[in-house]
């Protein structure tokens, strides 16, 4: 079918060749492409760790590498993989690409500042790269004080000036996104009849400008409380550990649904298009965005229930975390009902489509466990909550950013995966996917803690299965390289 | 429990254990009937609705106005019911009753110290006895670690500065795992030990084994001596410092007007940091004592208080107490 489509003679690939024209372009479909570019690399980096963590954990012992060493793979995995992977991925590539023609305008509001966001992903990576290079990180990508202001002796500072000029990045995209989707929509595309997608980058985006200033901000505190010695965290100083997680939380729990919301948006396209009919609902699902969106922000101390809040304010955000599975569960009812007497066809987007239901509603329901109060107790910090945010993450968020990725392979590239082998992979991701995290949730609730490096005895057959599962989950995430690569 | 040989679940050793299963199992159920019949209905749609042929579309259909509020409501109305369901056990959870017995413990990297009332002190060891509340202090040297249970289902967090607790009633003999469950550096996976529940006469026997220095107050009133607190607050009242006697539970008044009920975070803050809050009547001439003593030497200070004030039946650690020194740096 792809032949007898016509491209037109000059598009944006062979639009001038050099490498400045590449470095130096404002066009959102260059910049959209280099972004792809750039977090392939991170992701197969932070694989790369995730390797090294398997590895480990595949005897209880701890033999593979030193108790410090596990420690910076965990960071560094977690690091890379929030922080300059899954927050850029979908909004930066795709967003990027997408958003423009599917408003009807001609680019993003802000060339120049889309550009501009590109190299400051660039520069938060550089510093990150230095603070890996020199040594390592080892306190968790949650950065938990007073142990990353005083306790730990490892790259805090260089780390955290990556991680706030990077969330420079993800803000001006987000701005960009706002004002472009006010403004430049071609006459007659109303808001109703924006695609779904382009909802959920709205969302994202709100998401985006108002919490990542805060992230950017606690993460400046915490070096300055390392490098000027600052009583603002460590107790000894007269400062609140505590009130550091209230910080770090109010922009990281919203950034989950960063990550997670713009996959949605992937999500009703393909689900609509593989079905050959229109979205059930398509303004409860626009809707659901939103309430995703503002909910986000008012439930971030249930990652707190056992750090000293008191009892009321536990079942406040107890109470206020159930409010957001409530969209959750709408948008996986609506998509099945889309499928309700449709045309439904099985093209690789739309296996990773079924793929993401099946992974987004395991990782939705299992936060429902880690929302009631009195089992979040025995939950919190265990491999249960790994595998929560897993299963969110990597099956919701990676599935849909991959299912998007080939659907609309053709149209930024002008060049087809093989069908078959994408066919392959996709299976791959989803049964790998399982056979690694279902495990964890197991071992989660037997009460192996999470971030060990060693671990007792009787949790080794679990934790064999999960790194075995890994292995397969990690071919499948390679496969799509070799086969869009080998053609 | 176990399958094939592959344990899927823990010891259930406290009278919480079988109230958070419950729960446990509750979701589940209530998640796998979700999931399967989203799974179902699915699947079924993809083999029913395949398409055939080339050109073919789905039926227009945009959507049904009651149905979906039907499915946002029947979740919203099972989502309270979990909420509330787990609220309840949390408030079980978090409440000691008063005639628990009382332990502390300080996380340090990477040790848990464990001290009891009658003065015996346990590194990553923690004997109990079965069938009896038991309420742990917890505080922190050093960075934030997790007092974890799991065959009790509880933990809570060491944060420095702060006095926390968690109680259990364990009711099964035998040793189960303590784990530290906040990430604290470099040798977190090691921070981890065995608590033996033990049959009361048993725990007796054990509580009259070994040397002892005496009672948790008895070192305390040797710190009191040592540390020349006994210079200034004497009985009578007439010192120059107020008389501790008989204080623990009850109001007292500040220089600035306000009243606090002291706890043991009163009574921290005020050996730490003591010009936070003082007394009415009296100069803050206190010294600091931060950096000079150690959480486990505080705590037994804190307990000589406590015995000093025989009428109070327990001193809650309630409100967190700001500016606290990791005492005792390596
Ligand atoms: C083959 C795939 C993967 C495996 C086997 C894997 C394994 C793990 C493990 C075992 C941990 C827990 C470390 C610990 O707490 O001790 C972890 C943490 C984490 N992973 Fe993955 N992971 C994989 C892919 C990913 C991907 C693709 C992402 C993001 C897109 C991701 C995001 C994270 C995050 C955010 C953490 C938390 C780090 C922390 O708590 O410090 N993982 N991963
Ligand atoms: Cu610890």
């Amino acid at each position: 079918m792809l032949d007898k489509l016509k491209i037109p003679e000059r598009h944006y690939l062979n639009n001038g060749h050099g490498l400045a024209s590449w470095l130096l372009t404002k066009d959102h479909k260059r910049i959209a492409i280099m972004y792809l570019i750039s977090i392939s690399v991170m992701f197969f980096l932070g694989g790369l760790f995730a390797v090294g963590i398997r590895l480990e954990l595949a005897t209880p012992q701890g033999d593979f590498v030193q108790a410090d060493t596990y420690n910076k793979f965990f960071t560094m995995h977690g690091i890379i993989m929030v922080f300059f992977f899954l927050i850029p991925s979908i909004p930066a590539v795709l967003g990027n690409f997408l958003i423009p023609p599917m408003i009807g305008a001609k680019d993003l509001a802000f060339p120049r500042i889309n550009l501009l966001s590109l190299y400051l992903l660039w520069f938060g990576a550089i510093f990150a790269t230095v603070a890996m290079v020199s040594g390592g990180v080892d306190t968790g990508w949650t950065f938990y004080t007073p142990y990353s202001t005083t306790g730990s002796n490892s790259h805090v500072v260089p780390m955290a000036l990556g991680i706030f000029i990077a969330g420079f990045s993800s803000i001006l995209t987000g701005l960009n996104f706002i004002v472009t989707i006010h403004r430049m929509r071609a006459p007659g595309m109303t808001w109703f009849r924006l695609p779904l997608f382009v909802w959920a980058h709205y969302a994202t985006s709100l998401i985006q400008v108002l919490g990542t200033p805060v992230v950017a901000i606690t993460i400046v505190m915490v070096g300055v409380e390392r490098a000027l010695g600052f009583g603002i965290f460590d107790p000894a100083r007269g400062g609140d550990p505590v009130l550091f997680q209230h910080l770090f939380w109010f922009y990281s729990h919203p950034a989950v649904y960063i990550m997670i919301l713009p996959a949605l948006g992937v999500m009703s396209e393909l689900i609509s298009t593989f079905s050959r009919k229109t979205i059930f609902g398509y303004s409860f699902v626009a809707f659901s965005s939103l309430a995703i969106a503002v909910f986000g922000f008012i439930v971030w101390a249930h990652h707190m229930f056992v750090a000293g809040i008191s009892t009321y304010a536990a079942m406040v955000f107890s109470f206020l975390s159930f409010s957001v599975a409530i969209p959750s569960a709408v948008k996986v009812f609506n998509w099945t009902a889309t499928l309700y007497k449709g045309a439904i066809s099985f093209e690789t987007p739309m296996l990773y489509a079924y793929g993401f239901m099946g992974l987004f509603a395991i990782g939705g329901l299992t936060g429902l466990f880690l929302a009631t109060l009195g089992l979040d107790i025995h939950l919190h910090d265990t491999y249960f909550v790994v595998s929560h945010f897993h299963y969110i993450m990597v099956g919701g968020a990676i599935m849909g950013y991959m299912g998007g990725l080939h659907f609309w392979w053709p149209k930024m590239t002008g060049r087809m995966y093989s069908e078959f082998f994408s066919r392959i992979s996709a299976i791959l991701v989803f049964v790998g996917f399982n056979l690694t995290f279902f495990p964890q949730f197991v071992v989660g609730y037997l009460g192996m803690p999470r971030r060990y490096h060693s671990y007792p005895d009787e949790f080794q057959v679990l934790n064999v299965m999960s790194s075995a599962g890994a292995s397969v989950l990690g071919l499948g995430y390679f496969l799509p390289v070799i086969t869009c690569c080998g053609r | 429990m176990k399958i094939f040989g592959i344990p899927i679940f823990p010891d259930q050793a406290s009278t919480f254990a079988k109230d958070v299963d419950a729960l446990y199992f509750f979701i589940i159920a209530v998640s796998a009937f979700f999931a399967i019949a989203v799974a179902i209905a699915v699947i079924y749609f993809g083999i029913r609705y395949r398409k055939t042929h080339d050109g073919e579309i789905g039926a227009r259909i945009e959507g049904n106005l009651p149905l979906e509020l039907l499915w946002s409501v029947i979740p919203t109305i099972i989502a309270m019911v979990m909420f509330g369901w787990g609220a309840s056990v949390y408030f079980h959870l978090r409440r000691p009753p008063a005639e628990a017995m009382h332990i502390y413990a300080v996380g340090k990297q990477w040790m848990w110290k464990f001290q009891h009332l009658e003065g015996q002190r346990e590194i990553n060891e923690l004997h109990i006895p079965a069938g009896r509340p038991v309420k742990i202090t917890i505080s922190s040297e050093d960075v934030l670690h997790s007092l974890f249970f799991p065959a009790f289902r509880t933990k809570m967090d060491a944060i420095p500065g702060r006095y926390t607790e968690l109680w259990f009633d364990a009711q099964t003999p035998g040793s189960y795992h303590i784990f530290c469950a906040e990430y604290c550096g470099t040798n977190h996976a090691g921070m981890i030990g065995t608590v033996t529940v033990m049959e009361p006469a048993q725990y007796q026997a054990w509580l009259q084994g070994g040397g002892m220095e005496g009672t948790l107050a008895q070192r305390g009133a040797k710190q009191f001596n040592d540390l020349a607190c006994s210079t200034c607050h004497l009985d009578s009242g007439q010192g120059r410092g107020p008389s501790l006697h008989d204080i623990v539970g009850k109001p007292v008044e500040l220089q600035d007007g306000s009243t606090v009920v002291v706890d043991e975070a009163y009574l921290r803050e005020s050996i730490l940091n003591s010009q936070a809050k003082v007394v009415k009547g009296f100069q803050p001439l206190m010294p600091t004592f931060q950096g000079l003593i150690s959480e486990e030497n505080l705590v037994a200070l804190i307990e000589h208080v406590k015995s000093l004030s025989p009428n109070a039946t327990t001193a809650p650690a309630t409100t967190p107490a700001p500016a606290a020194p990791p005492a005792e740096k390596k």
